[in-house]
């Protein structure tokens, strides 16, 4: 494999980087959903602390194809940290060990020799689907259930008609980067999905435009996370601190605030 | 040219714009001239839309608000992730709101401008119209755009123009309006107008009677290969940047669903027109799956340096002011650091060929804020820039509120794509290109913040206004699987899919792919000459060879399996890059993002021939082993007179 060496004022350790590390990987493979998976143990060599966790990935799933075994499936699509498609556990922590995207994750965060367990997100609501990947679609149908506002194309009013203060707009825009990779589901104790749900009550709960549904679509949002058997929250925050985009706590409280607002008004979920 | 390269056909014009009334008018015409579909009726119509980023989530959305029963498809496991989501800098909108100067016609002209006069003016009008009703559109969704103290809307400034006509939310302008569309779509889904497709892939196009009726996809996660028919078929699917293996987009980015429906007949217009982004973090090593932008917004108030001296390996902070080359604001000193983006590529080059780039392989220039933090503090760099920085540092390991970004060109969007006219329809009655997967609006260059503007265009309020047009004729007689088209699209797609597993040879569809980019990007690449050019034509079908004898794909394909999915792209991109090749060769100009070496002004700067060359040029697929027939649509330029781009 070949190293590039750092730029002049590069970081990276130039006489690491030169060596590439060895790593001892074990992967969570498992063919479907109907049959039981094993952690399996792979050995990869020279890999440069330049790249990315899923480019090392790669580096192993090249290996795999060319001796004939089926490569690790994981999600993955961006590569860029925005899309919220990759998302594996490393070593039990969502993401591994920086608070940031699978695929922003680089091998300098590990050292020559290390061995790094790699999983599927673990909650029910989210079946594994082979490997790594695993059916997210239940966090959709938490955002079907409310998670929008109703202005069908062509019906809304001029930009400016409606000022929003700066404080709201940035902290409605704050809670908005939830990128939907489920970190916060497979870091919980309880698999509780209650901080991507309370992004999206805060985001659109703060803007003058989200008012006339605020109490129903918390009301329905909270119904259906239960539906899809997402646990309840326990305020224990490994989701965010796990959270790749540092949603906040906060979002949680004021989602809980908005409950309870709408329940004592009569707000109810629809059947 | 010569003749074996490709025939010509006959000549190809849009007659869909009323060109009998001021072009202000056109846009209002069409829709008053344009028949309707009444209520009732659309409720027995469907339409499959693929694709579910800024155009094809907004085209489902609002199909599904107007009745019409609407067919979702998408490759990832959410609409919200597809690569829409990455657009950074922002959205354009002549909202005039800064005071200074903007108009619809200014946008219009500066798109017409930055596309280098290789756009039709019909469609840049129009978009240029529409771009005010996006913006409220987007923040009557929530869009959670930046604002000032007084709570209306801020703005910045792009590439390739002197006003400031930018919305954005902060970095991420790009997920926010996807979201928007996004959460518009899964209300849809909600109240059943919308059927969703999940992790589905289209493989090929059904045509009926001449008209496209459906398609043929793939279940990613069954590997059910199945049909499904409707009125008529929106394809939404993004450029083929990928192409080029190293690029922008993301892993899963691919021509696909345009590719093959081009091989059913639809032409393929501008192929080569690719735009090079400058502003991406530079290559490190072989293993590299993909390239980062930087978005160009960073541009506002970074400055582009790099050492006056060939070969300088100083730490950039120790290079005092008068031996560093502002090489921009040297060249353009009108635009400075915001000329659009393929002067500003070039110019990378350049300064790396004369041996004064900087990092590995001195393929890198300095993207410098000191003077930026220094003129306004580090916090508010911070809350303009703040998630740009952090992904160039957890990407390179270096901080760049300390030392400078090192920034290098790479491919990032595709201007062409397929021939659609001003009705989006293409040269399929019955399918409908819009977004990045048509090649209506942007010429030869796009101004940065058009994509997003375009894409939103497209699915918000053209495709649904000129759809009806088509579907006034509908609902048309049924179709199911018994039909000789349906029976032959479908085993084309079984027998593609098992001839693919079958080969069994001893090179994985990621190698073909990167062999293909790298051949790309140095023949077909920032720069192009008849020789690299005819040295490409040798190549590719050496390469297509190699692959369809020589490729290994692991597993089944009634399974997820991700390599057989690979591997069906990099096939098409094999014979795509074909035609991108033969599509550069024969235009023998430079224009925007297409530089031929052969034709520069004396200063080094793209030298158009409008005498021979102001037309799209539209590819029609024909049969293996004989030439692509072009067929030229003449470009006339009415409103914006053709002229030389000048920027300095």
């Amino acid at each position: 494999m070949t190293i590039t060496q750092g730029g002049p004022h590069s970081t990276v350790d130039q006489t690491s980087a030169k060596r590439g590390m060895n790593l001892t990987l074990r992967i969570w493979r498992q063919s479907n959903p109907s049959v039981k998976g094993k952690m399996v143990t792979y050995k990869v060599s020279d890999i440069s602390p330049d790249m990315s966790f899923l480019e090392m990935l790669d580096v192993l799933n090249e290996q795999l194809i060319m001796q004939g075994d089926d490569p690790v499936a994981f999600d993955h699509d961006c590569r860029e940290g925005i899309c919220g498609m990759c998302g594996v556990m490393i070593n039990g922590q969502a993401h591994g060990p920086q608070q940031t995207t699978t695929c922003q994750l680089h091998m300098r965060s590990f050292k020559d020799g290390d061995s790094i367990d790699i999983e599927p997100w673990r909650a029910s609501p989210f079946p594994v689907i082979k490997d790594l990947a695993v059916d997210r679609r239940a966090f959709d149908r938490i955002i079907q259930a409310g998670g929008y506002i109703s202005v069908p194309t062509g019906t809304a009013p001029e930009a400016h008609s409606t000022p929003v203060p700066k404080k709201d707009s940035d902290a409605a825009f704050d809670a908005a980067t939830c990128i939907g990779c489920g970190a916060c589901v497979a870091a919980c104790p309880n698999a509780s999905s209650m901080l991507f749900t309370a992004a999206k009550v805060t985001h659109l709960g703060l803007m003058p435009q989200g008012q006339p549904e605020r109490d129903d679509r918390v009301v329905n949002m909270v119904h259906q996370q239960d539906l899809e058997g997402f646990g309840g929250c326990t305020n224990i925050g490994e989701c965010s601190a796990s959270c790749p985009k540092g949603i906040s706590m906060e979002t949680i409280s004021r989602l809980n605030h908005d409950l309870l607002g709408a329940l004592r008004a009569g707000a109810r979920p629809k059947s | 040219m010569s003749l074996e390269l490709f025939n010509v056909g006959e000549p190809i014009a849009d007659t869909t714009a009323p060109a009998d009334v001021e072009i202000g008018e056109r846009w209002s015409e069409r829709k008053f001239r344009g028949r309707l579909v009444n209520p009732a009726n659309r409720r027995k119509m469907s339409i499959i839309v693929v694709g579910t980023g800024l155009a094809g989530g907004s085209a489902a959305a609002t199909l599904g608000e107007a009745g019409y029963k609407v067919k979702s498809f998408w490759f990832q496991d959410s609409p919200r992730r597809a690569h829409s989501v990455a657009a950074q800098g922002g959205i354009n909108a002549a909202k005039n709101y800064r005071n200074d100067g903007d108009s619809v016609h200014r946008l219009f002209y500066d798109t017409v401008k930055g596309g280098d006069f290789r756009s039709r003016e019909n469609n840049v009008h129009r978009l240029a119209e529409v771009s005010v009703n996006i913006i409220d559109q987007c923040v009557a969704q929530g869009v959670p755009f930046a604002r000032e103290y007084g709570g209306l809307l801020d703005n910045r400034s792009f590439g390739g123009t002197q006003v400031s006509r930018t919305f954005y939310a902060r970095g991420q302008t790009g997920q926010q309006l996807l979201y928007g569309a996004y959460q518009a779509l899964e209300r849809q889904i909600a109240a059943g107008n919308v059927e969703q497709n999940a992790r589905t892939e289209m493989l090929d196009l059904i045509i009926v009677d001449g008209r496209a009726r459906g398609i043929v996809a793939r279940d990613l996660v069954t590997g059910e290969i199945s049909t499904h028919y409707a009125d008529a078929v929106v394809l939404a699917t993004g450029g083929y940047s990928n192409v080029f293996y190293l690029s922008t987009n993301a892993m899963g980015s691919n021509t696909t669903a345009i590719w093959r429906a081009h091989k059913k007949g639809a032409y393929f217009a501008n192929p080569c027109y690719t735009q090079i982004h400058p502003t991406c973090i530079p290559v490190k090593g072989d293993y590299q799956s993909k390239l980062t932008l930087m978005s160009e917004s960073l541009r506002n108030d970074g400055r582009v340096w790099v050492p006056k001296e060939r070969g300088d390996t100083r730490d950039p902070r120790e290079i005092p002011e008068d031996e560093r080359d502002y090489y921009l604001e040297r060249l353009y000193p009108a635009f400075g650091n915001l000329v659009p983006r393929d002067i500003a590529s070039r110019q990378a080059k350049n300064v790396c060929d004369e041996g004064r780039g900087v990092g590995p392989g001195g393929l890198g220039v300095y993207l410098d804020f000191a003077e930026a933090i220094k003129r306004l503090g580090r916090a508010t760099v911070e809350a303009k820039y703040g998630n740009l920085f952090d992904m160039y540092a957890q990407n390179t390991g270096e901080d760049p509120y300390a030392v400078p970004m090192r920034i290098y060109p790479a491919v990032h969007y595709t201007m062409g794509g397929l021939w659609v006219d001003y009705d989006l329809q293409s040269s399929i009655p019955g399918m409908f290109v819009i977004g990045e997967a048509n090649f209506s609006d942007h010429g030869a260059n796009r101004l940065g913040a058009s994509a997003l503007m375009q894409g939103l265009a497209d699915g918000y309020f053209v495709l649904p206004a000129t759809i009806t047009e088509y579907l006034a004729d509908g609902p048309f007689e049924k179709v199911d699987d018994s039909h000789p088209a349906a029976v032959e699209a479908l085993q084309g797609v079984q027998s593609q899919v098992q001839k693919l597993l079958s080969i069994n040879g001893t090179r994985t569809p990621a190698s073909f792919h990167r062999e293909l980019g790298k051949l790309m990007w140095d023949l077909c690449g920032m720069e192009r000459s008849e020789e690299s050019l005819r040295k490409a034509l040798d190549r590719i079908p050496e390469i297509r060879q190699e692959f369809w004898t020589n490729v290994k794909v692991s597993g089944d394909w009634h399974s997820f399996n991700q390599t057989l999915e690979q591997a069906g792209r990099v096939a098409d991109f094999i014979e795509l890059a074909e035609l991108m090749c033969v599509d550069a060769l024969h235009r023998n100009e430079s224009c925007g993002g297409h530089f031929r070496a052969e034709s520069q002004t004396p200063e080094g700067e793209a030298l158009r021939d409008d005498e021979n060359f102001a037309y799209v040029a539209a590819w029609e697929w024909t049969p293996e082993n004989q030439p692509p027939v072009l067929h030229r649509e003449a470009l006339e330029y009415e409103y914006v007179h053709l002229a030389q781009r000048s920027y300095k």
